[in-house]
């Protein structure tokens, strides 16, 4: 029995980890824009910017972190500022609680909210069904330490890295956004109305004036809420049947 | 810099996690409320696809190389593709594009 039980969690953990390789390779490229940027404005060494990688895994929040640390600011600001640039893992993390099982013990539940990055987050919502615990955690041993790793190699090559490659690397975490959210639209119009109208008013807010002030992460929650509640009030669901239902109208 | 660095660290990684830990320790429930559960429902297509566009435009050398990329994702998505392959000819295709455009 036991051997039986130990062998699933491996099954799981494995399965999560090459569903991790994708989110590994692209953290990699993006953490060494981070590495570059940790030690040219903020002065930090190699290993104080690794160290910043494994315990926030947030670019965004991360570049925040380092413009704070740059200019000196006071705790208190670098706190609120902070919670800028994350809120929007308040929301992510709201949606998974859903996708996790009411009898999941809370210790997986205060890992699980340790790795709550976009990419994991978006592997962890298009899971069938509940989430394993042991699956996301192989994604975020395979996604982690390369995202460590990047910004490591990122704070000691600086600019020397060749642009081209760094380029390419970057658009990888984007391709697995699309992977996540583009399926489930081709069976839903609902679903794919919704994205190409988060694509279009994106785009305005970036460029609109007033809106385009806005920090990043300001404008993607503001969007997030408007638009989401606007689909939950035209277009509810009501069960897991539905929703495989709505799914599958085409 | 001023303050100690391991300070700053501490309080960038305290705030993180309250935020992502919290919602998913005392969320502990199926979520009965028909908006509600839509709404969170519709959170993850919302949030990612505006985190998508139009930040990639500005991730690569060039706009057009990234408008490829974004073009051949789209369509690799669609036609079934899995995270790996859409994620590594996103990449291929910025490459090839900006050994023209560069």
């Amino acid at each position: 029995m036991m051997r039986n039980a130990s062998r699933k969690y491996f099954t799981e953990l494995w399965r999560g980890f090459r569903h991790g390789i994708p989110i590994a390779l692209g953290y990699f490229a993006v953490a060494l824009t981070l590495g570059i940027a940790a030690t040219k404005d903020a002065g930090m060494t190699p290993w104080q910017a690794a160290l910043m990688s494994l315990l926030l895994h947030a670019s965004a929040g991360e570049f925040a972190g380092i413009t704070m640390i740059a200019a000196s600011a006071s705790y208190i600001e670098t706190a609120i500022m902070e919670f800028v640039a994350n809120a929007r893992y308040l929301l992510m993390s709201c949606a998974l609680s859903q996708k996790l099982s009411p009898q999941m013990k809370t210790r997986h539940r205060f890992i699980i909210g340790y790795f709550v990055t976009d990419e994991l987050f978006a592997l962890g919502v298009s899971a069938d069904g509940k989430l394993n615990p042991f699956y996301y955690y192989g994604a975020a041993l395979a996604a982690s330490p390369a995202w460590a790793l990047g910004t490591f190699v990122g704070a000691i090559l600086g600019n020397a890295l060749p642009t081209r490659a760094v380029s390419a690397l970057s658009v990888g975490l984007y391709g697995m956004f699309l992977a996540t959210i583009i399926p489930p639209a081709r069976k839903s119009k609902i679903l794919a109305c919704l994205i190409v109208l988060s694509f279009l008013l994106s785009g305005a807010a970036a460029v609109l004036p007033w809106v385009s002030a806005l920090p990043e992460g300001t404008r993607t929650i503001l969007l997030t809420v408007i638009l989401a509640s606007l689909f939950a009030l035209l277009f509810p669901v009501k069960n897991d049947a539905e929703k495989e239902a709505a799914a599958n109208e085409r | 810099m001023n303050g100690n660095v391991y300070i700053y660290l501490l309080v960038l990684a305290a705030v993180t996690y309250l935020i992502r830990v919290l919602p998913l320790t005392l969320i502990r429930r199926e979520i009965k409320n028909t908006f509600l559960r839509s709404f969170l429902y519709y959170v993850p297509y919302v949030t990612l696809a505006v985190m998508t566009f139009p930040s990639i435009l500005s991730a690569t050398e060039s706009p057009i190389s990234a408008a490829i990329a974004l073009i051949v994702g789209i369509a690799l998505a669609w036609f079934g593709a899995g995270l790996f392959p859409v994620s590594v000819l996103c990449c291929v295709a910025v490459f090839v594009m900006e050994l023209f455009l560069i």
